[in-house]
């Protein structure tokens, strides 16, 4: 079982949990009409093997999406915080 | 290569079972080839084995990091079955589906092929639409599909879907008798023995670490064993294929997830076709050889590179198959494990030449990967030998995705871990 440190209620199962996948890409701006920049966002992932930011909802508990950081070769969790506080790295969300 | 027969097998119980010679040669890396194979899966040996075999390739490599056989080609629940729902995808894999029937005498090696059926089963009547529709699409594209009553299913199935039906009502169902099972380990030596009686080398414990370049374009790998040069690369590494590829300059469109299987202590026979069912729960089985249920169902759900599952999969895929089978439910597991598949955002998987010269993709295997394994190498290695795509090859190639001609089976868009 994993346990995932949400930021509002603490250590709760991996079954509270919905899945969203990688927190690192970007949605393009809504005007952005550059199609592989849509394309990347879509589709392509870096899907490394170690660290990885992604998302999971709390659907189960607060009903907050937050940002996991966990190591896809071992399922351990290094942290967890509020999504999109680190969206583009200090930009505000 | 020593050849398998009624006769050698007496001949041989005669002497005690001394005398077998081993059914490959291991090889060791020499310093050029035609074409370099990384991953010494199934795909990757086919690869290797129809190079030589349909186009004649003289030198081809095929490089495994581990072993031959300890890649998903031996973890997966050995299921083969042509009865998709995209006219590409049926077409493909039919084409596996028709290589498996001959391959056992082609390679002469026993892979116990048995076309024992696959039967999905449908609990509401959204399910027997949807399995309606298949059929339709499955008999359009020249494959054998059958469509069954709630009480033929009964009859046919009687140790799975009782007389009450369990928790689950039983509508009907979809056949298709020409699916079954195959013994996996056996894949993977059988073809490791085609493409090295036909000279491949097959070199294990051998890591492709990165790619070596000429003005542009792959001319080799950088190995553990040292640089291998050659005119082709092709990538079979499933369930790590992100990782090369970004040696290479790719990005795919793929998440590495984890699948779990599962086997139980050995029974009587209970189950003598393949059971699917995709309805509230996902769940299906067959019946090894041994006795055991071999069973699995859903990924865990999140990016993974381990080799292991989690429990509330475990519990997931139970609870499912025990709605559907309460008779199972006092069985003791024996095993249970974990793979890791290469998760495309359609679900299907990237055949054909990398936009990067010299480089050919086999990637991308999901849930298909190993009833795909012929298929599979029969496409990359045609891509590899002859530079043009083989005619069932174009609908998987990577600028699908850059097109938006996706070939979603599921219709679930690109969230790998629900596909
Ligand atoms: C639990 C489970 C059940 C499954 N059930 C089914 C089923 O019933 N039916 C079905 O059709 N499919 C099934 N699959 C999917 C199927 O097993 C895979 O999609 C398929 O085996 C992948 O192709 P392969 O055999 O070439 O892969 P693998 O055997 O994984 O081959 C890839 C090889 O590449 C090697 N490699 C990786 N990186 C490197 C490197 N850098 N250098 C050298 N070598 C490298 C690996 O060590 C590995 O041996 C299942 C999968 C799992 C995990
Ligand atoms: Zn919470």
């Amino acid at each position: 079982m994993i346990l995932i440190s949400c930021p509002w209620c603490g250590d709760r199962d991996q079954t509270e949990f919905a899945y969203g996948g990688d927190a690192t890409v970007q949605r393009p701006a809504p005007d952005d009409a550059d199609p592989t920049r849509w394309f990347d966002y879509v589709h392509t992932r870096d899907n490394p093997r170690g660290s990885h930011r992604e998302l999971w909802f709390h659907a189960f508990g607060c009903r907050q999406w937050v940002e996991v950081t966990r190591d896809t070769a071992t399922h351990a969790v290094a942290g967890a915080v509020l999504a999109g506080l680190r969206v583009g790295e200090g930009e505000t969300p | 290569m020593q050849r398998y027969s009624a006769f050698s097998l007496a001949r041989r119980a005669l002497g005690g079972h001394r005398g077998w010679e081993p059914a490959w040669r291991k090889a060791t890396l020499r310093g050029a080839y035609d074409v370099v194979v990384i991953g010494g899966g199934g795909h990757g040996l086919a690869t290797a084995y129809y190079l030589m075999a349909n186009h004649g390739v003289a030198r081809v490599a095929v490089i495994e990091k581990g072993w031959i056989g300890g890649g998903n080609v031996g973890r997966n629940t050995t299921v083969f079955r042509s009865n998709y729902l995209l006219e590409d995808n049926i077409r493909f894999y039919e084409h596996a589906l028709k290589l498996w029937e001959g391959l056992t005498e082609e390679l002469d090696f026993n892979l116990m092929v048995s076309q024992r059926g696959c039967l999905m089963l449908a609990t509401s009547l959204g399910e027997m639409n949807a399995l309606r529709r298949r059929g339709n699409m499955m008999r359009l594209a020249g494959t054998d599909a059958e469509y069954l009553s709630g009480d033929e299913v009964r009859r046919e199935v009687p140790n799975v879907v009782g007389e009450d039906d369990g928790l689950w009502p039983i509508y009907g169902g979809l056949m298709q008798r020409r699916a079954g099972t195959i013994r996996h380990d056996a894949v993977a030596w059988g073809l490791a023995r085609g493409a090295s009686a036909r000279g491949a080398d097959i070199v294990e414990n051998c890591e492709a670490l990165d790619f070596l370049w000429t003005g542009g374009r792959i001319s080799g790998v950088r190995t553990t064993l040292g640089d291998v040069t050659c005119d082709k690369v092709v990538l079979a590494t499933a369930g790590s294929a992100s990782l090369l590829a970004a040696k290479a300059g790719l990005r795919l469109p793929i998440e590495s997830h984890l699948l779990q299987a599962f086997v139980t202590e050995g029974l009587k026979p209970l189950v003598d076709t393949v059971i699917v069912w995709g309805g509230p729960g996902h769940f299906y089985i067959s019946q090894s050889d041994k006795g055991g249920l071999v069973f699995g169902g859903d990924l865990d759900g999140y990016n993974s590179y381990a080799q292991r599952g989690n429990l509330p999969l475990v519990e997931d895929v139970i609870s499912a198959g025990i709605g559907l089978m309460p008779n199972i439910s006092r069985l003791r597991l024996l095993r249970h494990w974990g793979g890791i598949m290469d998760m495309t955002m359609d679900g299907s998987p990237i055949i054909g030449p990398a936009p990067v010269d010299g480089l050919i993709l086999d990637v991308g295997w999901c849930y298909g990967g190993f009833k795909a394994i012929p298929a599979g190498g029969w496409l990359a290695a045609h891509a590899a030998a002859t530079g043009s795509p083989h005619e069932l090859a174009p609908p998987f190639a990577l600028d699908r995705f850059a097109r938006g001609r996706l070939l979603d089976e599921t219709g679930n868009g690109p969230v790998p871990n629900r596909q």
